[in-house]
């Protein structure tokens, strides 16, 4: 007995009903190794993380990052590496940023200069409807 | 106005496009890896929307049937495709090969419509450059990694993948009794010229994948001739019949 199924490809598969053979566990590096794709929105912006894939080399990255990551939205480029090449901190080193938040002094957000860019739109914009330089 | 030989070129590009475009979706679910399943029903995604944009030159400059009808109503007499495109899909290293040598023509084939006199042809090939760039780049990249990168599993497989192909895909490039007088109207060069072009742009790759390139010389390439006039193998209909299965149960039905 094979499987019968609504989806004529898995019917032609002829999959056996009761596959007798035992379940093995996987070899250890079965699985391809991780690659990180950061994707271009437009031409000199920034290269964003896209987010992550499995291949066997840099070339075959680079052509799937493109489908995976780039295939929907407008995209002039895409980087790719590998996950294990990139440098990063361990977890329990998170302690070295936790006074952060103390540090107001360092947050650029106590400038208040909205208002003032506001303030010279308005001047412009009433400049330019005068016809004045 | 060259409109029959326009309306036969075009017609056998379109179900080209839209017979390997099927079989090529066939995979998805079923691909060797999760990220190769979407990017190769991304391309089969592709190639359906490159059928839809060649039936509709025909619709809308003679009056052809809407793209819908022209796909899913005609039997296989009726199709110009090449026998390479239908066949199953088979292991695949033959569906891999086979996306090889036909991406490569159509590479070759739009590079050529680019300058063609028939405009609504040079501004599709113009288009779509970018795509087929793509499938050619996705498909090389796998020929060479699993021909010259891979094991001695792999490299067997993508040879005995193209001593099966080939010699199908000779068949891409039957002439047609229209050659001349697209050549002459500089609508397209002809499939002679085309065929040595495809050659060219496949064959250091096929080197570099380090595997033996069948000669050409010694193929009968008239065994796979027949798809462009109508002459299909055993494969066709159980597949048309399949792809416009749920179209027949209700052709008015909107989506």
């Amino acid at each position: 007995m094979t499987i019968q199924s609504l989806d004529p490809r898995i019917t032609r598969a002829g999959i056996p009903t009761e596959d007798s053979r035992p379940l093995e566990p996987k070899e250890d590096l079965d699985q391809f190794e991780t690659w990180e794709v950061f994707h271009q929105q437009k031409r000199g912006g920034h290269p964003e993380h896209a987010g992550s894939l499995h291949a066997p080399n840099a070339q075959l990255a680079l052509v799937m990052a493109k489908e995976q990551y780039a295939r929907r939205f407008k995209c002039v480029g895409i980087w790719v590496v590998r996950t294990a090449d990139i440098l990063t901190l361990s977890t329990e080193d998170e302690d070295i940023f936790v006074t952060n938040s103390e540090k107001k002094y360092r947050d650029a957000g106590g400038y208040r200069v909205g208002n003032r860019v506001s303030a010279f739109k308005q001047q412009q914009a009433q400049a330019n409807a005068e016809g004045t330089p | 106005m060259n409109e029959a030989a326009i309306n036969n070129l075009i017609t056998q590009f379109a179900d080209d496009a839209l017979i390997i475009a099927h079989r090529n979706s066939e995979w998805t679910g079923l691909g060797p890896l999760l990220e190769e399943d979407i990017a190769f029903s991304s391309i089969a995604q592709d190639k359906l929307g490159h059928a839809q944009a060649l039936y509709n030159i025909l619709h809308t400059n003679f009056g052809g049937p809407s793209p819908d009808a022209g796909a899913f109503t005609r039997d296989e007499s009726q199709f110009r495709c090449c026998h390479l495109v239908e066949l199953p899909i088979g292991d695949y290293a033959f569906s891999l090969m086979r996306h090889f040598l036909y991406d490569a023509a159509e590479w070759v084939r739009y590079e050529a419509l680019e300058s063609s006199t028939f405009v609504p042809l040079a501004q599709l090939a113009r288009k779509i450059k970018g795509e087929i760039k793509y499938h050619l780049f996705h498909a090389k990249t796998w020929v060479v990694q699993l021909g010259a990168q891979g094991n001695e599993e792999s490299h067997a497989r993508m040879q005995s993948a193209l001593n099966e192909t080939f010699a199908l895909a000779l068949g891409m490039f039957e002439p047609s009794e229209f050659d001349g007088e697209l050549a002459a109207a500089g609508i397209y060069p002809g499939e002679q010229q085309v065929q040595q072009r495809w050659l060219e742009l496949i064959a250091p790759v096929i080197e570099q994948a380090t595997l033996q390139l069948p000669s050409v010389e010694e193929i009968d390439r008239s065994a796979s001739y027949g798809g462009r006039k109508g002459y299909h193998t055993e494969h066709l209909q159980p597949m048309l019949n399949e792809m416009t299965e749920v179209y027949r149960i209700d052709p008015t039905a909107e989506w």
